[in-house]
């Protein structure tokens, strides 16, 4: 089926979604029936119920939980704007969400069926964590079903897929070597949906939300690169805007912590920084109401809104090139050479700047892939 | 009433996967099982890394609890490398500790329990001028005016009249085991919705120090955040200002909404004092060194074990005296399934014995969980704010035995209703009301060394590999919210041979042993527990949630050939 990615906002009331959805009168009122129970009105107001679900607006939104840690979900408590208040309360309708449902057990995952029921097609499917797949899955369950039936039976009927952070993404910590649970990310388990990575372990607050609201002002999801990263946060290498880029550029380093350099806030490329190889809001957006960011407060970026960063941006403190994501003969020949020699004739910045240009990831526009083309490409 | 069996599953509102399972008969629960459903294997991907890089993998076990599991591990390569780390740092981590401590425990009461105690549909009937009467009764606290709590109203039932009951779907409103009043329950409404504006600003004190949250970075050897008065893009003045400002907006919000709320609510169920009680023994490994980690009798919180609820007499704990045990845990151990580990011989083999998905019950099975059963010399501790309050109780602590005395006062109980449910949930916030007092000593700490000069965050001596010996192994404590927490590291030609983490939730949420004695979890529920309607199960989250679970914190580590075993056994 072709995913549809018309989300409520375009006009479309409840009750002509079900109508054109082919959801019956009968069902939906046995639906509205138990709301009207649920909201300790008594089974009497269902008609009541069902009039005001009828013009219901808010999309739905239903959000997965899997193999994961939830600083995710924590940092989209810290986004300002839109809060969480006003994207539970007033945005979206977050019909299924572990961390802040009130009810637990059966009686949720019920809210969860009736919910993707009514909305067929229609909601955004939020996804945080990775998927396990050795020995059958088993490495992660809810209700007693692996979570990976869990988001193919979510999937079906989403509009859209957000996986957001990295866990979601490429499976992240679990997925590091030897990535003992088979752990992946969700594009690697639904084909045939829509899929836009918010990149980051967590991605800022802001911009999960940011890629919520684009989507519903928009009327459409929001370009990506090769990634499935959104260009409108991800398109930006952290070098590129760094601000700390002029010591760079002035051959200025901080080659200890704590060191001259560290303490007038120089250029931290030789303890460790991963900023030339990562696309990344941070220096832009910054963190938690623009307070600052991993590298304003004198820690090297850690690369962690790439794929496969634990593997390939370790050792942390590793200055590039010499870290795990490099193939050895380049790290030896080309770049280690080249390194060499800008460092022994003290010109390091603009030999640096160069090499890193060239070994950087390119980054790519395009539109997130349809269904339809994804199926096709894999079939 | 037959005898009925239950399953909840998921457990919402905490972190994690958590599914617990009872029986129940005549409106009690008589047997339960709490089974952690992910496991993850980190401490398994640990294996030969670079021991400084352990603390960005470790704080990923958990997102809500970011910053205690770094710390840990920070100390735990600290411990074994022999570094100490300046004065400075250590009263930095101690300021980052201690507002996650704050931003977490109210987070927990407010967002993840309130809805336990809190109807939130009999607000929609409540008199906000009545409600404004009664909070301002209880507090000084400016927003809690009758035009506040009325656009609160509006705004719920503008909500609740959509139709699209969003998170709080199916919730058991209505049940009889809710007890406030509706003007209660809107004070609670609105507070709830304040709490989310407030620890989204208190919490940029992590992001003052460590660049972001969550996941904040920090280091070994001390913290990267260096300090100049004299450079813009360092610590200075201006930071300084901001964190004061933070510290004093924390301290006024648990002092007037948190900790009014909590005494408020819990004198509308005391009976909750004596419920749940569960496993007598309480383990606290304590928290915030006054200069070194190492220096076990200069904590805030102090270190020791309470056993059979005796408050007379503080027993010695001993970090050598923890092993872990795997009866009824998905695992396997070289040698046997009855073997107890001490964490530096720790053993991670997961074995999937269970029955195939979809589960029924698991409570026929003699292994049903991804958690271990950590015993301190045998027997089952619990760990938390409640453990913490108690040891420090016993032990003398002024500030603890007035804050104790404050709430016993203020609800006319005796100490006995401290070994609860309620007693766990009214713990953790006596413990936030200290350490947001703390919190300005501590930045006062640190105003005063800069002023003297004194800008050290990093000691450099020993972090070079070639610096390192051989072989080393270090253990890292931390008390962190949800308990005490305990990281063990082996360190061989540089890189990690071994890890192994035993996390607050590991003890709570533990399995039966081979002796069949049950974890917190488990012994909570089957004592004096109430369960009026099994399918609506508000009683068994009550007790839960009182324990705050960490699941994703339940998994763990490997032998020295771990990778290859694990290799065996994960097909």
């Amino acid at each position: 089926m072709t995913p549809s990615f018309d989300p409520w906002v375009d006009g479309e009331t409840l009750g002509e979604h079900l109508t054109s959805r082919g959801v019956s009168r009968r069902d939906f009122l046995k639906f509205c029936g138990e709301m009207a129970v649920v909201l300790g009105l008594g089974s009497m107001a269902t008609a009541r119920v069902a009039r005001a679900l009828e013009v219901l607006k808010r999309p739905s939104v239903i959000w997965l939980q899997l193999q994961e840690c939830t600083g995710c979900v924590e940092s989209v408590l810290r986004s300002a704007d839109p809060t969480i208040g006003d994207l539970i309360l007033d945005i979206v309708s977050l019909d299924y969400n572990h961390t802040l449902m009130a009810a637990a057990g059966e009686a949720v995952e019920r809210a969860k069926q009736s919910a993707m029921a009514a909305n067929k097609g229609k909601y955004l499917l939020v996804v945080t964590g990775s998927i396990p797949t050795k020995e059958g899955g088993i490495y992660t369950t809810i209700g007693g079903r692996t979570a990976r039936t869990v988001i193919e039976e979510a999937a079906e009927g989403a509009a859209a897929i957000l996986a957001v952070g990295a866990c979601a993404h490429w499976g992240s910590i679990q997925a590091a070597r030897p990535n003992p649970t088979g752990a992946v990310g969700v594009r690697d388990i639904i084909k045939n949906r829509a899929i836009v990575n918010v990149a980051g372990c967590p991605p800022i607050g802001d911009v999960v939300t940011a890629t919520v609201v684009h989507y519903l002002t928009f009327n459409r999801l929001p370009d990506v690169d090769q990634e499935g990263r959104p260009l409108f946060a991800y398109g930006v290498r952290i070098h590129d805007q760094c601000s700390r880029r002029a010591h760079f550029d002035a051959g200025q380093f901080v080659e200890s912590f704590d060191d001259e350099g560290a303490r007038k806030g120089w250029c931290l490329y030789p303890v460790g920084c991963k900023g030339p190889e990562t696309f990344s809001p941070c220096p832009i957006f910054q963190w938690n109401s623009r307070t600052s960011w991993p590298i304003g407060a004198g820690h090297p970026c850690i690369g962690c809104t790439e794929p496969n960063f634990w593997d390939t941006m370790t050792p942390f403190y590793g200055r590039l090139p010499n870290v795990g994501g490099y193939p050895i003969e380049k790290r030896v020949d080309t770049v280690g050479a080249a390194l060499a020699i800008g460092a022994a004739a003290g010109i390091t910045a603009h030999a640096i700047g160069t090499v890193l240009t060239q070994i950087s990831r390119r980054k790519a526009s395009h539109q997130v892939n349809t269904g339809n083309e994804t199926e096709h490409d894999d079939g | 009433m037959a005898k009925t069996r239950v399953v909840v599953d998921p457990i919402t509102r905490i972190e994690g996967h958590l599914r617990i399972e009872a029986q129940s008969e005549n409106g009690k629960i008589t047997k339960a099982w709490a089974s952690s459903t992910q496991f993850r294997g980190i401490e398994i991907i640990m294996q030969g890394r670079d021991p400084r890089d352990a603390w960005a993998f470790t704080q990923r076990i958990c997102g809500v609890c970011t910053a205690v599991h770094a710390v840990a591990s920070c100390r735990a390569v600290e411990d074994a490398l022999n570094i100490k780390i300046p004065a400075n740092a250590n009263t930095i981590r101690n300021l980052v500790t201690g507002m996650q401590f704050i931003q977490d425990h109210v987070i927990h009461f407010y967002h993840l329990h309130a809805l336990d105690w809190v109807d939130v549909v009999s607000a929609l009937s409540a008199d906000p001028a009545t409600a404004a009467k009664i909070a301002q009764s209880i507090s000084p606290w400016p927003n809690n005016g009758e035009p506040e709590l009325r656009a609160v109203q509006n705004r719920l039932k503008k909500f609740v009249g959509s139709g699209q009951l969003g998170i709080f779907t199916n919730g058991y409103w209505g049940h009889p085991a809710y007890k406030l009043p509706p003007e209660v329950n809107l004070i609670a409404v609105s507070h709830y919705l304040q709490a989310l504006d407030w620890q989204r600003d208190v919490i940029r004190l992590h992001t003052v120090f460590g660049g972001k949250n969550p996941h904040p970075n920090f280091l070994v050897g001390g913290m990267a955040s260096a300090i100049n008065l004299d450079e813009a893009a360092t610590i200075n003045a201006v930071r300084l200002a901001e964190l004061t400002g933070m510290i004093a907006r924390a301290r006024a919000f648990v002092e007037q909404v948190y900790w009014p709320d909590l005494l408020t609510i819990a004198g509308y169920y005391k009976e909750w004092g004596a419920i749940g009680s569960g496993v007598p023994n309480y383990l606290a490994c304590g928290e915030f060194p006054e200069a070194d980690v190492r220096d076990v009798d200069k904590l805030y919180f102090p270190r020791g074990i309470i056993l059979d609820k005796d408050l007379t007499k503080v027993h010695e704990y001993d970090q050598a005296k923890v092993r872990e045990y795997i009866h009824s845990s998905w695992y396997e151990y070289q040698k046997g399934d009855e073997a107890g580990l001490h964490p530096y011989e720790g053993e991670t083999f997961p074995r999937y014995t269970g029955p195939k998905t979809p589960w029924t019950y698991l409570q026929d099975e003699t292994k049903y969980t991804w958690m271990k059963a950590p015993r301190y010399e045998g027997r089952a501790m619990q760990v938390g704010p409640l453990a913490r309050m108690l040891v420090a109780y016993a032990s003398g602590h002024r500030d603890v035995r007035d804050i104790v005395g404050e709430a016993l006062g203020k609800l006319k109980v005796g100490p006995e209703v401290l070994f609860s449910t309620l007693g766990r949930t009214a713990a953790r916030g006596m413990e936030t009301v200290l350490i947001t007092r703390k919190m300005e000593q501590w930045l006062g700490e640190l105003i005063t060394r800069i002023g003297n000069g004194d800008t050290a965050t990093f000691t450099k001596e020993k972090w070079e590999p070639s610096t390192w010996p051989a072989k080393s192994e270090g253990y890292g404590y931390l008390d962190a919210p949800r308990g005490a927490l305990g990281h063990w590291v082996q360190i061989e030609g540089g890189s990690i041979s071994r890890y192994q983490c035993v996390v607050p939730s590991t003890w709570n949420c533990s399995p039966r042993d081979a002796q069949g004695q049950a974890g917190p979890y488990e012994a909570s529920l089957a004592d004096n527990h109430p369960l009026l309607d099994p399918q609506r199960p508000l009683e068994i989250l009550r007790t839960i949630h009182s324990f705050d679970p960490c699941m994703a914190c339940g998994v763990h580590v490997l032998d020295a050939e771990g990778r290859e075993v694990v290799e065996v056994k994960v097909q």
